[in-house]
C-alpha cells in the first residue's frame, strides 16, 4: 500500500475528488511532520504512538574496518503500536 | 498531539467540516490496520513505511524474578522512518 492507494480509498469511500482527495491526504501528513519536526509527540488511539526520542552521543565501530568511531548525539522517531493494534495483528 | 487535534488542525488547513476531516483521518488508519492486519506492507513516500515482522517462541526471563518464561510465537508492526522525516527531525 502506497500514498496512491490511501488516496484512491479516500476518493472511493470519502466521495472527494481525486484532485482534493491527493491535497487532502498529503495535508494529513504534512501535520504530522510539522509536528514532529517540533519534537512534539503524536498519539492516534487505537493505533499508536509517534515520540522523538533524544541519542547521546556513543561509541561504535565501523563493523568493516574494526575502527572505532563517535556516533553523535542525535533524535529519532520511534513508533509504539497501540495494544489494540498489537492485538489484532495476532488474532486467528 | 493527538488524533482530534490532527483532525482539527486537517480542517483548519483544508477548509473541511470537522466531520469530513474526521472521516478522513480514520480511513487511513482504518486502512493501515486492515493492511497490518493482512500481513502487508504500507510505504508512505517521504514519511516512513510499516512492516510486519513475525517473531519465533523463545525462552525469556522475568527481569523482575528471574523466573524462565516461554514467550509465544507473535507478529508485531515495525515503523521505519522515511529519509527526509528522519532529517527533518535530526535538524536543529
Amino acid at each position: 500500500m502506497t500514498k496512491a492507494d490511501i488516496i484512491q480509498n479516500v476518493h472511493d469511500k470519502l466521495g472527494f475528488s481525486k484532485k482534493d482527495s491527493a491535497e487532502i491526504v498529503e495535508s494529513v501528513f504534512d501535520i504530522m511532520k510539522e509536528n514532529l519536526t517540533r519534537s512534539e509527540k503524536i498519539k492516534i488511539s487505537g493505533f499508536g504512538n509517534f515520540a522523538v526520542k533524544e541519542k547521546k552521543a556513543r561509541k561504535g565501530r565501523n563493523p568493516q574496518t574494526g575502527e572505532e568511531i563517535e556516533i553523535s548525539s542525535r533524535k529519532v522517531l520511534t513508533f509504539r503500536p497501540s495494544q489494540v493494534l498489537r492485538r489484532t495483528l495476532n488474532e486467528e | 498531539m493527538n488524533k482530534s487535534e490532527l483532525i482539527t488542525g486537517l480542517s483548519k488547513k483544508e477548509n473541511l467540516t470537522e466531520r469530513q476531516a474526521t472521516d478522513v483521518v480514520n480511513q487511513i488508519f482504518k486502512d493501515f490496520h486492515n493492511k497490518l492486519k493482512s500481513g502487508g506492507r504500507i510505504e508512505v513516500r517521504g514519511f516512513g513505511s510499516f512492516v510486519v515482522r513475525k517473531y519465533k517462541a523463545y525462552t525469556g526471563r522475568n527481569p523482575k524474578t528471574g523466573g524462565t518464561i516461554q514467550v509465544a510465537p507473535k507478529k508485531l508492526p515495525f515503523f521505519k522512518v522515511g529519509k527526509e522525516l528522519r532529517e527533518r527531525v535530526d535538524s536543529k
